[in-house]
């Protein structure tokens, strides 16, 4: 068991070191940086933005730079956001709660709904509501995330049934506890079911087909011969060996998460660390940058660990191996 | 079969948008902002069929009639960009304007820019998509020929291009880009950086192929013959993976088109007034354009069945493809 852990750990923080040398060196290939703009300023000598530049480490070359960050992130620095005044890690703090709660949020929905929807589909195989079943999945995929997502801010936008963006109304600082509560929870609903409906049909067709597989499986005739109630061969005999590559999916399916996730955070203006990228994209405020593609790398990685403990926990067979 | 023709008459109907399309992309009527999609009769008032459709002015104080004329000489354009011509498959007389899919803040005809704004995207998706899929062949083709530590390292490395949220690299790296630079450089650099950070799930496939490809009969053959690795791989084992990568070119294209387009969307790709997809989508961000004028929705609905047309031809050609290797 320890030695499994330790090296998918060190994998991860491998991957995570990797990200970080690219990610840096990328950003510093950018021409100018957040205090260009300030020299086309008559007002602000050519001497006080360099000033500002020393006083950000600016002026040094960037793997000293890089040097510098890194030490600082195992003190929990992840150095300063010019844009915003202020350190990095409390501005990136609200924000991944936010988009952990979206994220969360969605991936519960999804998985519920996708695990039994894909378990039917695969029972009742090549019948009619299987077909229906496929056809409606094709269309959700087709549907390119964007235009999914933009039709769901124009429901909001037309019915006003759903508040069209933000997470909390104006009046939530004189909320009860259960009134912000339902505030958040009014608020999530959009993005998260939009969230869940882009991932959904990819889940589902994967939950069908590893179905599909197992119930071809001789143990499963076997246990039907057995006069095993069908419940019980599809939930005790069938699912648990379907789980093995569903939580590898569970894994992958992190990623196109956290990707679609930006585009719902800010076309439905969720608060969370897609819109605060954008902007700090757009203000070249690299250190903002490069905590949140950070931030999103780490979420990757601890989704996936996540899966790989599951499947140790799961599959004897992996058990075995190490 | 239906999927890539059906593939071929969209392709066509970009390439030549200049034709198709009633006006130029940045033909603007500033007197007809967000006019709704006109609507085409060919029954008039009194209930008479009439051959020769046309469409009626009513925003003017008294309503006009102005037909449809087939192959009118209008905007110049150029054919691909290099022959010069002025024929319009359909138009209506001036001051008459044809709005099929409404016009946007500018009054500029939606349909025409979704033309020309397809030969930008499209342009686009296939520039990336080749050259995701050259590194592909190369990395690829090394990793499955050469095998051993090779393989290893180029395999680990595309697993980290795989493992990053697509969208946050190409997000990192367009951070890298200067902002304020010429719009074709930002669409070259935007589709080269697409097609860089791609290289990755072609290349794994291509892998799988020479891997498999290498081990048949004559290819052992001809090594026993005494032919080199790089005539072998050229010979003998890169044309087997052509299927797999013409079916990988048709899946990969719609993806970059879709990522400039959210790209562009997001303001970080192809700005006005070069059309694309993107730029025409992105004034959907004003809430009061996506809640008053539904037409401006009609580009994004527009996607839908290029993208089903694009998934069937991939299929289709892969189909085609193992009846072929069979």
């Amino acid at each position: 068991m320890t030695r499994y852990l330790t090296r998918r750990l060190a994998h991860a923080a491998l991957l995570l070191l990797a990200v970080s040398v690219f990610s840096f060196a990328l950003l510093q290939l950018a021409p100018g940086d957040f205090f260009a703009p300030l020299k086309l300023n008559p007002q602000i000598s050519a001497r006080t933005v360099e000033g500002l530049r020393a006083q950000y480490g600016l002026d040094r070359p960037w793997p000293v730079r890089y040097g510098h960050w890194l030490r600082g992130v195992f003190h929990g620095d992840l150095g300063p956001s010019f844009a915003y005044n202020s350190p990095v890690a409390p501005l990136l703090a609200v924000r991944a709660r936010n988009t952990l709660l979206l994220t969360g949020t969605a991936m519960l929905w999804a998985w519920l709904i996708a695990i039994p929807l894909g378990i039917v589909s695969a029972v009742r195989r090549g019948k009619w509501s299987d077909r229906a079943g496929g056809v409606v999945t094709s269309a959700l995929l087709t549907i390119p995330d964007l235009v999914l997502f933009l039709a769901i801010l124009l429901l909001a936008v037309r019915s006003g049934w759903f508040p069209t963006g933000g997470m909390v109304s104006t009046a939530f600082g004189e909320l009860s506890g259960r009134g912000r509560a339902m505030d958040i929870a009014y608020h999530l609903f959009l993005p998260a079911l939009a969230l869940a409906i882009a991932t959904l049909p990819a889940l589902v067709r994967h939950i069908r087909s590893a179905m599909i597989e197992v119930l071809q499986a001789p143990f499963i005739r076997a246990a039907r011969a057995h006069g095993i109630s069908e419940y019980r061969v599809l939930l005790r005999y069938a699912l648990p060996v379907a789980a093995n590559p569903l939580i590898s999916l569970f894994g992958f399916s992190v990623a196109t998460m956290l990707s679609a996730s930006l585009l719902v955070e800010v076309i439905l203006s969720w608060p969370g660390i897609g819109p605060l990228l954008l902007e700090a994209i757009l203000a070249k405020d690299v250190y903002v940058v490069l905590g949140t593609v950070m931030l999103s790398s780490v979420f990757l990685v601890l989704g996936n660990l996540v899966a790989d403990l599951l499947l140790f926990a799961v599959d004897p067979r992996i058990r075995m191996e190490s | 079969m239906g999927a890539l023709v059906l593939l071929a008459a969209f392709q066509f109907l970009i390439l030549f948008a200049g034709f198709f399309a009633p006006y130029g992309f940045a033909a603007q009527d500033r007197e007809q902002p967000f006019a709704a999609p006109t609507t085409v009769h060919f029954w008039d008032t009194q209930g008479h069929f009439h051959l020769r459709p046309f469409i009626v002015d009513s925003e003017s104080s008294e309503a006009r009639v102005y037909p449809v004329r087939f192959f009118v000489s209008g905007t110049p354009y150029k054919i691909a960009g290099i022959i010069p011509a002025q024929v319009h498959l359909f138009g209506v007389e001036q001051p008459g304007r044809i709005f099929l899919m409404g016009s946007d803040a500018y009054g500029r005809d939606q349909f025409s820019r979704f033309l020309f704004g397809g030969q930008s995207s499209m342009l686009a998706g296939l520039i990336a998509a080749l050259l995701s899929v050259s590194i592909g062949i190369l990395v690829g083709g090394i990793a499955g020929y050469y095998g051993g530590w090779v393989d290893e390292l180029l395999m680990r490395g595309g697993e980290l291009f795989l493992a990053l949220p697509w969208l946050y690299l190409l997000f990192a790296v367009r951070a890298a880009l200067p902002l304020h630079i010429s719009q074709w450089e930002v669409f070259l650099l935007l589709v080269s950086v697409m097609g860089l950070i791609g290289w990755a799930r072609p290349a794994r496939l291509i892998r799988g192929v020479v891997l498999s490809a290498k081990q048949r009969n004559f290819v052992v053959a001809a090594r026993g013959f005494g032919a080199s690795d790089a005539y072998l791989l050229r010979r003998h084992v890169l044309p087997q993976t052509y299927g797999v990568l013409l079916t990988q070119m048709t899946l990969l294209i719609p993806q970059y088109v879709l990522a400039e387009v959210t790209l562009t969307f997001l303001g970080l790709g192809v700005g006005e007034p070069l059309p694309s997809w993107g730029t025409q989508l992105a004034s959907l961000q004003q809430y009061y354009v996506l809640s008053s004028y539904w037409w401006m929705f009609l580009p994004a609905l527009l996607l839908i069945p290029l993208f089903l047309v694009f998934y069937a031809a991939a299929d289709a050609l892969q189909e085609i493809h193992k009846t072929v290797a069979l």
